[in-house]
């Protein structure tokens, strides 16, 4: 059970993508479908097992290196956190796959998407299953790779291979960071085992590198890792640019796989953080900061998947700054929640791309909420999750979040609260925002387009349903386990959490405002969006042209890909200009050409010399006897 | 005294001649340049005492090699003043080559002088009392017959080649293959000519043409069927 | 045994020598006359060999000279058989039309 939770999906791919070709379209993406779905089972069996039976283990499958004193054993480490992990992306996974067997039924290469699809959650389930870093390494690249092959999925489409670079070049830096940060760990800790690592900790709390402490640097490295993986601010500029996959692999990238990997590295190294003040401080400042960074953003896109991309950005940001808050146990569940409605979100997203023949623009949308009543139903309930309105999914999980933030007392926290209730009103904002557009209104898409508007097939349909079901129930049935009341034994120690850290017990006795406040703002911003968009049309337009820089610097995304247009990428063209230009071209291609050419010439010129003539040959002897005989001379008094 | 002037005269005649043979414009001038140098060489060689190579070399040189090349030049019909186009134009080189050797040459035979140990080193040392000829021929035909029986397969070889080179095997000469005359069949008859009848009456004899082949015969039986 | 100096034999066997190569270098077309000019670069290494023997009281000289003779027989006769056939197939002994030998 749990070595099949992790690789049946692997099995799925490997069928799917070499024997594909063979079995067929239909009978590919039927057997990776049942491939995620027996390790959904297994994940969920898993689950109930470890988490909720409280037995922990580790699986181990066999050495992956034994250099010296370096020794990597491939193990499967299902504790809580990863289970947790394995059962909601084996579950969410399950349900995209069986979306997308209606999604890309039109599609030309459809085992080969599969195969992908189930390799990026294999991928996924292999880091967060690792036992030790290197295996986390290993997972980590993998889901690099497959969210690079998924982004250019479409690869005769230029902007998606763009895009995919692009997402793979802004994970490289992150990745570089997180080497730095494994070859730290391996320096401090003289191992990479999860188990050695934590026992340790407190034995290197003194020690230093570079005269700075070890942990703090580590938990740096490490941070700035999840900062690629999770698109935290600074590192995010690949997170929209991924909407060039196919819908279902948005849902994948931005639910269940891939920006989680940040935030699970993050909590999985709790042991570490706890004692890195410093960096959780920055942790929690970066957090909030793209947190709003993104919800600004947000408000005034008008491609739908970008849209809800900007909001997972956002989100990301809390579950950050709960993570730096020292909140370990509130980022997970907003991220268990989050999983959920996000997924259910970007999917009905896809349904409504479906239904307006691959329209994605939300200005040529409008009208079609009585043509597609359950995409319409199911975005509905996946907003309502997302902003926090009483008991849904996210309302627990993002009040929890607001509350540790509010609870932690430090400049930091009360930033990173400040920060979090206006990106929940922003967020509420552009929900709706998002809705009205694409469901009121008078239709603005072509005739063709509205005639053919339909309601999507029962592949999609289901995990709608079954993802609306997990956003309205996730939140208060999972809430006791994660940070009520049982979690220290939900957790059962997956989680550490030092004896200072007393965040989840303070959060609990907050003002009464506290809890409270989300929900309204987050009301607040449903009515706004109602009144800009629903009853005074003109508003938005007016507010744009009111405000033409601010609206412009939003529409832009702050201006980051420009600025690191200018900054990064300019400049690495040139040298790599430069360097294939002389350092290739002309040197290394040179050396090989000219010692060609040479020998080319020498032999003409030896040819030359060969002209044939008797006569010629007669002098040249000749000139050499004299040449001889004047050595002779010039040696003979020696 | 006498010696000496001999020596100088010849020496000269030599050199002189040996310009000219390099010089002179017309080829067979140049042959019989060729010869008097080969005959100053060899009283040269007289006057060093060597009667036997200055034998050899008159009777060999003058006699065989020399006249070997007057026979070329003059067997061959060449347009010799298009042959010596150039002859300006190198002239620098060569001079300026030729006046190096020369001066290394002179420098090399200035400052040479004999090992102290030299004349005991000697191979075959001159016997006393016996004249030239009979000394050499005294070493030649035993110490060194093997060089001597090389030296004559060398101008065996040579000979071969010159033959072989110059012989024309022209594809329209007449030859006479006697065996093929001899198996010869019916071409050759007698036949009584009638004296004074000329070609008109009797007509050209010319070989027998063979006759074509017979078409094969087929067996009639009456048109009966068997 | 030896009436003049060797230094007298010596320089007119180099002026001879010199004469040879001179004549080679002059007449460059014509290979008759450049056969003749290796005759005469034999004939002044035969007048050194003489010479030397003569001086040393040496036959030795004398047999190299023999031998030499004898090869300079041959290479006359080869030589001029290949001018001939040369100048059978081309009409012509200028020796500067010779490339064939070219690679």
């Amino acid at each position: 059970m749990y070595v099949g939770a992790i690789f049946f999906p692997l099995l799925g791919a490997s069928i799917a993508g070499f024997l594909g070709r063979w079995i067929g379209d239909r009978a590919a993406q039927w057997v990776t479908v049942a491939c995620m779905a027996l390790a959904a089972v297994c994940g969920i069996g898993a689950f109930a097992q470890v988490a909720l039976g409280s037995q922990p283990l580790v699986q181990p499958i066999f050495t992956f290196i034994d250099v010296g004193g370096f020794e990597v054993s491939w193990a499967l480490r299902y504790d809580t956190l990863s289970v947790v992990m394995v059962a909601m992306v084996t579950f969410i996974s399950t349900l995209i796959h069986l979306y997308s067997v209606g999604y890309m039924s039109h599609d030309a290469t459809i085992p080969r998407f599969f195969a992908y699809l189930s390799l990026f959650t294999f991928m996924m389930l292999m880091l967060v299953t690792a036992d030790n870093l290197v295996q986390l390494f290993f997972g980590w690249e993998g889901v690099g790779l497959a969210s690079y092959l998924l982004i250019g999925y479409w690869y005769e489409r230029e902007s998606a291979n763009r895009a995919a670079m692009k997402a793979f070049i802004v994970n490289r830096v992150g990745d570089l960071f997180f080497m730095l940060g494994l070859a730290l760990t391996f320096w401090t800790f003289q191992s990479v085992e999860f188990d050695t690592i934590f026992a340790a900790v407190d034995r290197v709390r003194d020690a230093t590198f570079l005269g700075l402490p070890s942990l703090e640097v580590i938990a740096l490295l490490l941070f700035l890792g999840a900062c690629g993986k999770s698109a935290q601010l600074g590192l995010h500029t690949w997170l929209p640019d991924a909407m060039e996959g196919p819908t279902p692999v948005s849902a994948l990238i931005h639910a269940a796989t891939m920006v989680t990997a940040g935030v699970f590295l993050m909590v999985r190294m709790s042991p570490v953080l706890e004692y890195a003040p410093n960096v959780l401080a920055l942790i929690t400042i970066v957090g909030a900061s793209t947190a709003i960074f993104a919800a600004t953003i947000g408000c005034v896109q008008n491609d739908i998947k970008r849209i809800i991309a900007y909001s997972t950005c956002s989100q990301l940001g809390y579950m950050f700054f709960a993570v730096g808050v020292g909140a370990y146990q509130a980022a997970m569940f907003h991220l268990f929640t989050h999983a959920f409605f996000k997924a259910l979100l970007f999917l009905g997203a896809g349904s409504v791309i479906h239904a307006m023949s691959d329209e994605q623009d939300i200005r040529r949308m409008g009208g079609i909420w009585k043509k597609i009543p359950l995409t319409y139903v199911m975005m509905w309930v996946g907003s309502l999750a997302l902003a926090g309105v009483p008991f849904f999914a996210g309302y627990y999980s993002k009040d929890m979040v607001l509350e540790v933030a509010y609870a932690a007392h430090s400049g930091a926290g009360t930033y990173a609260f400040a920060m979090g209730l206006l990106a929940a009103f922003l967020t509420a904002f552009y929900s709706w925002r998002l809705i009205i557009l694409t469901f009121h209104g008078a239709p603005r898409a072509d005739h063709h387009t509205m005639e053919h508007v339909h309601e999507s097939p029962w592949t999609m349909a289901v995990p709608l349903l079954v993802l609306s079901g997990g956003a309205v129930v996730t939140g208060f049935s999972f809430y006791e386990f994660f940070v009520g009341h049982h979690q220290a034994h939900f957790w059962n120690g997956a989680i550490f959490t030092a004896a200072h850290n007393q965040i989840l017990e303070h959060a609990h006795h907050v003002p009464d405002w506290v809890p409270l406040a989300p929900t309204v703002v987050g009301l607040a911003g449903i009515a706004l969006a109602y009144l800009m968009y629903m009853f005074v049309p003109a508003l938005p337009g007016k507010l744009a042209g009111a405000f033409p820089a601010v609206h412009r610097f939003l529409l832009n995304k702050w201006y980051f890909d420009e600025l690191y247009d200018a900054i990064f990428v300019r400049p690495a063209m040139r040298i790599a200009d430069a360097l294939w230009k002389t350092g290739d071209a002309r040197l290394i291609d040179g050396m090989p050409n000219g010692v060609a050419a040479l020998a080319v010439d020498v032999a003409d010129g030896a040819v030359r010399l060969q002209s044939g003539r008797v006569a010629s040959y007669a002098f040249t002897m000749i000139i050499g006897l004299v040449l001889f005989v004047s050595l002779l001379l010039v040696g003979m008094p020696r | 005294m006498i010696a000496a002037i001999a020596f100088y005269l010849f020496a000269a005649v030599l050199i002189a001649s040996a310009v000219m043979v390099v010089t002179s414009r017309n080829p067979v001038h140049s042959v019989l340049f060729l010869i008097l140098a080969f005959f100053n060489a060899a009283a040269l060689f007289l006057l060093a005492g060597a009667e036997f190579l200055a034998m050899i070399l008159v009777i060999v040189y003058v006699g065989a090699v020399a006249v070997l090349f007057l026979f070329v030049v003059m067997m061959l019909d060449v347009d010799f003043s298009a042959v010596r186009e150039g002859f300006q134009k190198y002239a620098p080189v060569g001079g300026a080559v030729g006046a190096i050797l020369f001066l290394e040459l002179v420098l090399v035979f200035g400052s040479w002088t004999f090992a102290e140990e030299a004349g005991a080193l000697r191979v075959n040392p001159m016997p006393i009392g016996v004249d030239n000829t009979r000394a050499i021929g005294r070493i030649l035909y035993t110490d060194h017959v093997w060089l001597f029986q090389l030296a004559g397969l060398i101008l065996l070889v040579a000979m071969i080649g010159a033959i072989v080179l110059t012989l024309r095997g022209r594809a329209t000469s007449k030859r006479q293959d006697i065996s093929k005359q001899v198996n010869r069949l019916g071409s050759v008859n007698l036949r009584q000519v009638r004296s004074g009848a000329g070609l008109a009456e009797i007509g050209i004899e010319r070989p027998p043409v063979d006759p074509p082949p017979a078409p094969k015969q087929v067996e009639h039986h009456g048109g009966g069927h068997h | 045994m030896l009436a003049i100096g060797l230094a007298h034999y010596l320089t007119v066997g180099a002026v001879l020598f010199v004469l040879g190569i001179l004549g080679i270098f002059l007449n460059r077309k014509n290979i008759i006359v450049i056969l003749m000019s290796v005759e005469l670069i034999l004939l002044s290494v035969n007048l050194n060999l003489v010479a030397f023997s003569a001086r040393l009281n040496d036959l030795t000289g004398q047999i190299f000279a023999m031998l030499i003779l004898t090869v300079a027989a041959a290479e006359a006769a080869i030589g001029l058989a290949i001018v001939v056939i040369h100048y059978r197939n081309r009409g012509t002994i200028e020796v500067d039309d010779v490339s064939t030998l070219k690679g």
